[in-house]
């Protein structure tokens, strides 16, 4: 019993806490891919650096907030921070939008060329973050730290590993609850929130509808401000920021949203927690669980890994072909590529 | 003057024109079909009406407005309703949000208007909750009118309703078709189905190739041994 706690207690700390704080902001991340995508039908290659972007703001005002000697007490500056950040990038997001989109949405351009488009639009974004806050590491974090202190929970409990949880990691999966839960009434039970499901069901019969094409593209955006800023400020506080990192979130994020069908919300979140437990559990050394959890003899000598961490991009991509190949409209009804 | 009048339409959507001097025209609460083989221009006269195809020549008036210029979304704001052939649904919303977004306008309380559309077709009150898209053909084409109907509008279009249904099924919704012209609304309908169509026909258009062949009276059409022989088999 002693032995499976500890095991258990092992497991927690490197593969459930940090796979579940994980698996929310990919959902999140991957909820913003799938609104574009299922309004504005095109896949947003910006959407990392809009995340970026979000997070250098919110940065910037958590600092001039800490120089103010304003804080939340136990709880990180940056949340304080987080809507201003989103105020500003659903502000930026518009004006990229009034710039760019709208000129190819008027042409009716085809998705493969607003794709392009949106690949400019983050060089663009990415330069611009670069160029703001620098390319290095910034840890913007402050507060109480941990929750559960590992060595007060050994002293506790008298088990020989310390359960470890940070405040950043409950932050993150509370905050992600909240916003998922609003976003979903959004969609579900308001007048605007059911319009856009429409238009993104049949833009032609919304457009009969009497349903203004441009409201629809507004709050989206606005919505995807939201949703990037949330996603960038958590991922940022559990681990840290760097404009290059949110780049290549990209691949995860994009892998979240088809494995659960594009333009499905409920899709994002299940295929964000999907890749993140995959990416975590396929890169994880099992060797000290299952030193508790096996009988004697057959411990393993080897770390039981099956690939190291610095091929953890390796398992999003994995993921994304298989389900191109096999099942392209996802594990929960989307659409297809 | 009729209550709405496509007069003298001719255009198309690129350089030819598929519409030569086609005249529709629909009385208040009456039914005008427009019949004819497969490529007589049916459906474009239709758009035409609804403002979903430029014209060239020829005005489109509602009740004694020249709406030639309006989009067809102005058009809906001013008492007209379009239920296209395919995808007049929104099948991943419930059939109750589908009737919602049909009355997307309107500002004022709208459940009298659904319980009239319950009413009309029972069927959908029973299945308020279901998506639209797990319903059956037949049940799909009820939510897509009462989805138009939503709007209270003045005159509803109707491009193929029966499209794909079963005779049974044809039946039961050229009986509501009746039912809600009974109410005042005019109806302009293009159907498959000729003979069908034009025994419940107030006014029938006989097109072929996009222009007026035939125009009478459903019966009288129906009686006449020309348009028979060559466009109701016999």
């Amino acid at each position: 019993m002693h032995d499976f706690l500890n095991g258990l207690v092992v497991l927690l700390n490197y593969v459930i806490i940090p796979a579940t704080t994980y698996g929310s902001q990919l959902a999140l991340g991957a909820l913003g891919v799938t609104l574009v995508y299922g309004i504005l039908r095109f896949s947003n290659f910006a959407h990392g650096d809009t995340m970026a972007f979000g997070t250098m703001v919110t940065i910037l005002f958590t600092w001039l907030f800490q120089s103010w000697g304003i804080s939340l007490g136990p709880l990180p500056t940056a949340l304080l921070a987080m809507p201003i950040g989103i105020v500003v990038t659903a502000l930026f997001l518009l004006g990229t939008d009034r710039l760019v989109y709208r000129f190819y949405r008027k042409q009716k351009a085809a998705p493969v060329i607003l794709v392009i488009v949106s690949m400019g639009v983050m060089f663009i974004m990415n330069g611009l973050v670069r160029f703001i806050i620098g390319t290095g590491e910034q840890n913007f974090d402050d507060g109480t730290r941990v929750i559960i202190n590992p060595f007060a929970f050994k002293d506790a409990t008298g088990l020989d590993q310390g359960l470890a949880l940070r405040t950043t990691q409950v932050i993150t999966v509370v905050t992600a609850v909240v916003v998922v839960a609003a976003l979903f009434w959004f969609l579900n039970r308001t007048r605007s929130g059911k319009s856009m499901r429409a238009f993104s069901d049949n833009e032609d019969l919304a457009l009969l509808s009497g349903i203004n094409p441009e409201r629809v593209v507004t709050i989206t955006w606005i919505l995807v401000a939201i949703l990037t800023t949330v996603a960038g400020v958590l991922y940022g506080l559990d681990k840290s920021f760097k404009p290059f990192t949110y780049f290549q979130l990209l691949l995860p994020i994009f892998a979240s949203a088809v494995v659960g069908g594009l333009g499905n919300p409920l899709g994002a979140i299940g295929g964000g927690f999907l890749v993140a437990y995959s990416e975590v559990a396929v890169t994880y050394a099992f060797k000290l669980v299952l030193k508790y959890w096996l009988p004697a003899g057959l411990q393993p000598s080897g770390l039981v890994q099956l690939m190291g961490t610095d091929y953890k991009y390796a398992v999003s991509f994995a993921i994304l072909i298989i389900v191109l190949l096999f099942k392209p409209t996802g594990l929960f009804k989307g659409k297809s590529v | 003057m009729p209550f709405l009048i496509g007069e003298a339409m001719t255009g198309g959507y690129g350089a030819a024109d598929i519409l030569h001097d086609c005249t529709i025209a629909v009385e208040k609460g009456e039914i005008a079909v427009i019949v004819g083989p497969n490529g007589a221009g049916k459906s474009t006269a239709m758009k035409a009406v609804f403002g979903m195809l430029k014209l060239r020549k020829g005005r489109v008036v509602l009740d004694g407005t020249d709406i030639t210029d309006l989009s067809p979304q102005d058009r809906v704001a001013k008492g007209m309703a379009f239920v296209p052939q395919t995808q007049n649904i929104f099948t991943s919303m419930t059939v109750e949000e589908n009737l919602e977004m049909g009355a997307f306008l309107r500002r004022d309380d709208i459940r009298t208007t659904m319980e009239q559309i319950y009413h009309l077709f029972p069927i959908l009150r029973d299945k308020r909750r279901q998506a639209a898209g797990e319903l059956s053909g037949g049940q799909r084409q009820q939510v897509a009118v009462g989805r138009a109907l939503m709007t209270q509008p003045k005159l509803l279009m109707l491009d193929e309703p029966t499209a794909g249904v079963s005779p049974i099924v044809m039946d039961e919704l050229f009986d509501r078709i009746i039912e809600v012209a009974r109410t005042g609304i005019s109806i302009l309908m293009v159907e498959q189905n000729a003979r069908q169509a034009l025994e419940i026909a107030d006014k029938g258009y006989v097109l072929v190739q996009g222009a007026n062949r035939y125009t009478d009276t459903g019966e009288a059409l129906l009686a006449n041994p020309e348009v028979r022989k060559s466009f109701l088999g016999g």
